[in-house]
């Protein structure tokens, strides 16, 4: 039998090499294919009911704390800048409202991204990968049922949902914070701080913080079970997978935090204007 | 009865990494075959190309008329309904207990009320002599424990095909024999198709009807049993004989030289006869030892008869040391059968075994005799 010439192996070029500049293309390739399957999967019956409820419970159960004791010091530190800042301009009584504005629009975001992706990413990263490499996966794929049908798509959901629970969690808390700071701390005056409060926020800052926490959590959920349903060579293999997934979904947050605060001045435009 | 597995060109690569290319091999329906391999020859690659988890480059795996190389996704998971796997360690799912496990393809396939569940579940644990364990984690027996738990758990949807990695790892050479007989008694009772991966040279020479020896990237040998226990093939005499002497060499091939001179060495001890006992059961020079039978009160195996119509069929094809460890296993109806030469040339064309209503059949009906 003669090998055809399409069959003659061929010698590794610059294309095959850890160099090659289509390895990053690839990989963001994948990702986007996982994605699209996961999303696929989403429609498909039946949903797995309790294992989201299980996963819901579970990312929450790891992030609620950690979050609110991140969210205390974020609202303390934009207090503090804002209340020697409004000073310096004179522009005092708006501290509350510039205040809200940045809890709202940034920081809450801000502090769910990292809550989600360090702690509820992880740990989802780390659970799928100790399954992929005792080959859970494998056996759960020979039995028949996706793993991203029944494992992945409750993760994902959970850790949207919680994500735009915790974003509600960090802007009271951060508010309330805030508050504190300013008046206990910098002697404001209450009434000042509270009636500012809608001279510059509106309420589409929320939902805009919303809908920022809403994509953060289905990218960490996607980029946490990509890692650890690629995970392999052992125990080692899945702290990689987790240190990876952690530092992926970071930049990826971080640039779709950009990316819809472009899009929000956009469409919704300052108050006063 | 199981159905064939034809596994026809197969090639496998990761990158620029040659796994093995040309696998050419047909599993008979119903018979036990056991794919040897000095390690890292990519004998789980196989195993898992067989159940569509990896995908090769060329070639086709072709069951019930799918073919499991180019099939949708949606196919796939059809086709795997009929796969039972047991991965090496069992591969059990850690955060259910024994009963959960084995109950998950059932609560995930069928709709079947949780009474029957139980029923099926208390009867595949029992087959394979767990129960009483139903509450327990899998963290929490042993590994041969956890090796039965995932043979329940792949037998549960009936499958046509079981596959075994390595259900010898990690075991204790009692609880190899108990797993061994346990392989056997499960043939006999439910007929369906195994491929056994392992390093066990004790299991290699007495559970299968069909031996195979992947080495160099190529399946060296595929066959019935007598044909590699009594190859002069120096690998397959090397791995079966468990010895240093010869083609396989720690991590590399050696060179001609080096075999040649270890070849003589062995000789003039007086070969594989003389050399006594290997490391895994490996012993006894070109020696066909008897086969596992079933347990006593349990059915004949099925694949026997069926088996020994095939190798009558294909008995002019086999060198003479094969042929005469072959007719010495073969029933005297199917001996003058080959004889007579009604057989020559294979009548089956590469399917030498007969269909489940018997339409492909010469002799006479089988059933009623061993």
């Amino acid at each position: 039998m003669s090998a055809t010439p399409g069959e003659r192996p061929k010698a590794p070029g610059l294309l095959d090499g850890p160099l090659s500049p289509l390895r990053p293309l690839r990989a963001s390739g994948n990702l986007f294919a996982f994605a699209l399957d996961v999303v696929r999967a989403v429609f498909r019956r039946p949903f797995q009911l309790r294992e989201f409820i299980q996963q819901t419970w579970f990312v929450a159960s790891v992030t609620i704390l950690p979050t609110a004791l991140v969210a205390i010091p974020f609202g303390a530190v934009i207090a503090l800048q804002l209340g020697s800042l409004t000073r310096q301009l004179g522009a005092q009584s708006f501290t509350g409202s510039a205040s809200v504005l940045a809890v709202l629009r940034e920081a809450s975001p801000i502090v769910t991204a990292l809550l989600i992706a360090g702690a509820g990413g992880s740990a989802i990263c780390a659970d799928l990968g100790a399954r992929k490499i005792r080959d859970e996966i494998d056996a759960m794929e020979v039995l028949g049922i996706s793993p991203i049908q029944r494992l992945v798509v409750p993760r994902v959901l959970a850790s949207m949902l919680v994500a735009v629970l915790l974003n509600g969690l960090v802007s009271v808390v951060g508010v309330t914070g805030g508050y504190f700071f300013n008046v206990i701390l910098q002697g404001g005056t209450p009434g000042a701080y509270l009636a500012s409060f809608s001279a510059l926020a509106q309420v589409e800052d929320f939902w805009s913080g919303e809908i920022k926490a809403l994509v953060f959590g289905l990218i960490a959920g996607i980029v946490a079970s990509y890692k650890g349903l690629r995970a392999g060579g052992g125990p080692k293999g899945v702290g990689d997978a987790v240190n990876q997934a952690v530092v992926i979904t970071f930049l990826l947050l971080f640039a779709m935090n950009f990316v819809i605060t472009a899009i929000y001045f956009q469409l919704v435009p300052p108050k006063g204007q | 009865m199981g159905v064939a597995v034809h596994v026809e060109g197969l090639t496998k690569s990761f990158g620029s990494q040659n796994i093995w290319s040309d696998v050419t091999l047909t599993l008979p329906p119903g018979e036990i075959s056991v794919m040897l391999g000095p390690s890292g020859t990519g004998k789980s690659v196989f195993l898992k190309s067989l159940v569509g988890l990896l995908k090769p480059e060329r070639g086709s795996i072709v069951m019930s008329d799918t073919d499991i190389v180019t099939c949708s996704e949606r196919q796939l998971y059809d086709v795997r309904r009929l796969f039972g796997v047991l991965f090496q360690d069992g591969a059990l799912f850690g955060s259910m207990n024994l009963y959960d496990n084995v109950a998950f393809p059932l609560r995930e396939h069928t709709k079947k009320s949780e009474s029957e569940v139980r029923a099926i579940v208390r009867e595949k644990m029992d087959m394979v002599g767990l129960s009483g364990t139903e509450g327990k984690l899998p963290g929490e027996i042993s590994g041969g424990m956890r090796k039965r738990a995932g043979i329940a758990r792949a037998l549960v949807l009936d499958p046509e095909v079981i596959l075994f990695d390595e259900p010898d790892s990690g075991l204790d050479p009692v609880r190899v024999a108990y797993l061994n007989q346990l392989i056997v008694d499960l043939n006999a009772q439910i007929d369906a198709t195994f491929l056994i991966v392992t390093h066990d040279i004790g299991t290699a020479r007495t559970v299968p009807d069909n031996l195979g020896l992947l080495f160099r990237r190529h399946l060296a040998m595929f066959g019935p049993r007598e044909q590699l226990l009594t190859s002069q093939e120096p690998v397959v005499r090397q791995f079966l004989n468990g010895r240093r002497e010869g083609p396989i060499g720690m991590s590399e091939e050696k060179d001609v030289a080096q075999v040649e001179a270890e070849m003589a060495a062995l000789e003039a001890r007086g070969g594989d006869q003389h050399n006594g006992v290997g490391p895994k059961g490996a012993s006894g020079g070109e020696a066909v030892p008897p086969q596992l039978e079933p347990t006593p009160g349990l059915p004949e195996r099925k694949a026997v008869r069926r088996r020994q119509e095939r190798v009558a069929r294909m008995l002019h094809t086999y060198d003479p040391m094969t042929a005469d460890a072959i007719r010495a296993s073969l029933p005297a109806d199917l001996l003058a059968l080959a004889d007579s030469g009604s057989y020559t040339p294979t009548a089956g064309a590469g399917r030498e075994w007969r269909t489940e209503d018997g339409a492909d059949l010469v002799v006479p009906d089988p059933r009623g005799r061993s």
